[in-house]
């Protein structure tokens, strides 16, 4: 199960552990990490996998890792390409895992409002849009022919109100960056970002922000905000309507661009 | 919490369907404000999604939406009203309440209408909601939409749709999509949106039995719990209930979850549950109240949609799938198919991509179920491809057959083992599959020979011998050669019982059949052996002359030429033709079963 420490890990973390409750779920956490995450983000994620009693599998992608690739100085789209796209499929051949569950939502993104709960990828983890089986009831098929494995998104029919709710409603721990406070922030490209670390040595301007989901830092974008709650946080995406990704800069580096991250193997 | 409607929408683009889609995000306030720009002159920008359709200005698939009004909150899916309609619909209106049939009010109901609707009522969606569109371009004309209203109750009451709103609407306009419109003042009835507002669901029907299939068993602290999420009625400690289809007697102790134990689980609950004693209950069975058995059946009538490129085989065998349970079946040929603009029922011997029928199916072992009119989790069915692993149709079973019931298998006094300890042997299957011409019948006859000088009872079935007596009245397309295989087995089968040492020479070009016999008599008495020569080879030798004939278009369906032949993945045996000679081969063979036997 792909497990990041945001708000909609937690909610799948939770959901698996109740499914298979008394037992513990059957299978590995992995976090496929990028280095540039929020501090906060990685011992949440810690702390939650221990207390599940899961065992965490974290992989860095050696190669980018070599070439020092970040953010600042190759690009967005490079960055994510390296870190993410081919770092995710690295590490499931490495554990020549057939199903991953994810808790992408089809809310969040055009191209997913027709993404299946059960998703076929190819031997190279492609996805095509044309393969994907019909999915009747709440009957899902869960075979695979030699070499496909299934991308598995539970959450599917899921909007982020829910995923607050749901938060709410089971006393859910979530990151305090989704909570307004003050913070160091600097503008990048029109974008509010929040210095999470002293890496590019600026110091920033303090400024009382919150953020909608969570990425690497120097690619998610913040709104300055007075949501210290969640019933705040809920009233607040009620008056300013943005959509929830609008501050994820991967997805807007060319046209299209999440259906042809998906084609290539993103989650 | 508010509550959730499901719908789906029925109409085509050139209705204005995205754009009505559109309209009701937008007025919803759904549609996030980075995305409104350049949607106020297009709001079917909005309902788009896949770029090779935003190429193409086409919808392709089944599109899932996400909005609420202050009273309910919608999931909305989107199907096209192009290609792959049936398949696309189909899968929308498996989970859906309420369908809105969009009608083009210059244009009136349409066959495209008429089909939409009956396989969104063949789906089991009890409410429908008329909206007639483009009013501006017939004048907001309340005779037009009365006269529309009037068609499509008298077709709707003809397939049998029992709930049927209207409303006339403009959708690039809004009118009385979310708000009244000031332009038609003769309709003062409720807009679309309070219509779906106020629209009745579906839930569990009330009073219905408790049902539950069992997800999975887990064993923690030495007490085994059986999980899954209950599909209709109710659970309380202490109920007596039966596991299907065995009949098993059980009572329940503890209904567990990781929030507690509860004292009563209804419909629509993911629960954990242990019995007072042990018993048996496996991932598949279902859970049911004791006073109230579910029903059980190997044979089933049930419409079919399907899905998938490749048509339906009648006999052969697919994998169905039904609640959590999943076994092997076959589907016979159909009772008829559906004509799905005139919805007369015509002849059948298969069923292509985005087909609707009705067949008989016969289950390997008797399955638990409830007729889809009664329950959609418990009577609705996928089948899957054995070999691709696709989902190549959606099932709805109507009723059972008797005769299932009526046919209990003899139990006989002399078993299978006792004849063979008789015979000092094991029953085997040699089961030999290749080209035709690639030396199977020579191969099989030398290995007989060899069994039967060593004292094993032996008996050899030939493909060309058995389609001169038993399956005289079979063909060479695909659908027979199903069928071929399938009575082979069966006589493989019946000799196995006997006790023989079957040897059998078919070209069985199908994986999905071979599979068939091999679960047929069990895959440890099933030795499969592949005598490969290549096409080119066996052209050469052409021992019986069937390669020229065929090649001169004097033979057709003829294996290698112009009908398939798949090779098994991993057979028991494979023999290469050119580089052994039948001896060795049947040597080789010989030493492998004899190996088996001690």
């Amino acid at each position: 199960m792909l497990f990041s420490g945001g708000k909609d890990s937690c909610v799948m973390l939770h959901l698996a552990r109740k499914a298979f409750f008394p037992a513990r779920p059957p299978f590995p956490l992995l976090h496929v990490d990028t280095g540039w995450k929020f501090r906060e983000l990685y011992s949440l994620r810690d702390a939650l996998a221990a207390e599940a009693g899961m065992e965490l599998i974290v992989h860095r992608n050696p190669d980018a890792e070599a070439r020092g690739i970040n953010p600042f100085d190759h690009g967005a789209a490079l960055h994510t390409e390296l870190w993410k796209t081919e770092g995710l499929k690295q590490a499931l051949d490495a554990g020549r895992f057939d199903v991953a569950f994810g808790g992408a939502r089809r809310d969040e993104e055009m191209s997913r409002a027709k993404e299946r709960v059960f998703s076929v990828r190819s031997a190279s983890h492609g996805w095509d849009p044309k393969k994907q089986r019909p999915e009747l009831w709440q009957l899902f098929n869960g075979r695979r022919a030699p070499g496909e494995s299934l991308r598995v998104f539970p959450l599917s029919d899921w909007t982020e109100r829910d995923v607050w709710a749901y938060v709410a409603a089971q006393g859910l721990k979530v990151a305090s960056l989704y909570f307004a406070a003050e913070r160091a922030t600097l503008v990048r490209d029109g974008t509010l970002l929040i210095l999470d670390d002293g890496r590019i040595g600026e110091q920033g301007t303090i400024r009382r922000v919150r953020v909608r989901t969570v990425g690497c830092w120097p690619l998610t974008g913040a709104v300055e905000s007075d949501a210290e709650t969640i019933d705040e946080v809920l009233a607040e995406m009620a008056r300013d309507g943005t959509s929830e990704r609008s501050g994820r800069l991967i997805d807007k580096d060319q046209p299209a661009s999440m259906e042809r991250k998906k084609r290539q193997g993103y989650f | 919490m508010t509550s959730l409607l499901r719908l789906l929408t029925c109409g085509s683009v050139d209705d204005g369907k995205s754009t009505l889609i559109g309209r009701l995000l937008y007025d919803c306030g759904a549609v996030p404000a980075d995305k409104i720009e350049g949607a106020s002159e297009d709001f079917s920008l909005l309902a788009d999604g896949l770029e090779a359709e935003r190429e193409q200005g086409i919808t392709i698939d089944v599109a899932h939406l996400y909005f609420a009004s202050a009273k309910r909150r919608f999931i909305l899916a989107d199907c096209p009203g192009h290609e792959q309609y049936t398949r696309n619909m189909a899968t929308g209106a498996s989970n859906a309440d309420l369908a809105i049939v969009l009608i083009d009010a210059t244009k009136g109901v349409l066959t495209q209408t008429r089909r939409h609707s009956t396989i969104a009522h063949l789906l089991g969606i009890k409410s429908f909601v008329l909206a007639i569109n483009k009013m501006d371009l017939v004048g907001f004309d309340q005779a037009r939409f009365e006269e529309i209203v009037r068609d499509y109750a008298a077709f709707g009451a003809a397939i049998g749709i029992g709930r049927v709103s209207a409303v006339p609407v403009c959708a690039l306009g809004g009118d009385n999509v979310a708000s009244p419109s000031p332009l038609m003042t003769w309709y003062e009835g409720p807009t679309l949106l309070q219509l779906l507002e106020e629209a009745e669901t579906e839930g569990a029907a009330a009073g219905a039995p408790f049902r539950m299939p069992v997800q999975q068993v887990l064993r923690e602290g030495g007490t085994r719990f059986y999980t899954g999420t209950v599909a209709s009625g109710s659970l309380r400690p202490g109920d007596r209930v039966a596991i299907a289809p065995a009949g098993t007697a059980a009572e329940v102790a503890r209904i567990a979850t990781m929030d507690g134990d509860l004292q009563e689980a209804a419909a629509g609950r993911s629960i954990a549950l242990t019995f007072s004693s042990e018993v048996d209950c496996a991932r598949g069975d279902m859970i049911a109240a004791a006073d109230a058995a579910p029903q059980i059946a190997d044979q089933v009538e049930a419409d079919l949609i399907w899905m998938a490129e490749e048509p339906l085989l009648p006999g052969r065998q697919y994998l169905l799938k039904i609640g959590t349970r999943t076994v092997p079946a076959t589907v016979q040929e159909p009772k008829y198919k559906v004509g799905i603009d005139t919805m007369e029922r015509l002849a059948a011997k298969r069923l292509a991509l985005n087909e609707i029928g009705a067949a008989v199916i016969q289950t390997a072992v008797s399955i638990a179920f409830e007729p889809y009119e009664a329950s959609r989790t418990l009577g609705g069915f996928i089948l899957i491809d054995r070999v691709s692993s696709a989902t190549v149709a959606a099932g709805l079973i109507r009723f059972a057959l008797r005769r299932s019931e009526n046919v209990h298998e003899q139990s006989l006094t002399v078993t299978v083992e006792r004849r063979a300890a008789l015979m000092l042997q094991r029953p085997k299957l040699l089961w030999f599959t290749g080209l035709s011409g690639a030396g199977k019948s020579t191969i099989a006859n030398l290995v007989e020979a060899k069994l039967h000088a060593r004292g094993r009872h032996t008996f050899l079935l030939d493909g060309d011998n058995v389609r001169l007596g038993l399956n005289k009245d079979l063909g060479f397309t695909a659908a027979d050669r199903v069928e071929n295989i399938r009575r082979a087995g069966e006589a493989a089968k019946l000799m196995m019982d006997a006790g023989l040492i079957v040897l059998t020479a078919f070209i069985s070009p199908f994986r999905a059949e071979r599979a068939l016999v091999r679960d047929m008599v069990g895959p440890e008495d099933f030795i499969e052996i592949f005598v490969d020569t290549p096409l080119a080879e066996a052209e050469r030798r052409d021992t019986k002359g069937l390669y020229k004939k065929a090649r001169a278009g004097q033979l057709a369906n003829f294996t290698g030429v112009d009908s398939p032949y798949e090779p098994p993945e991993a057979p028991a045996i494979r023999i290469d033709t050119t580089a052994v000679d039948p001896e060795a081969a049947a040597d080789l063979i010989v030493r492998h079963l004899l190996n088996a036997q001690e």
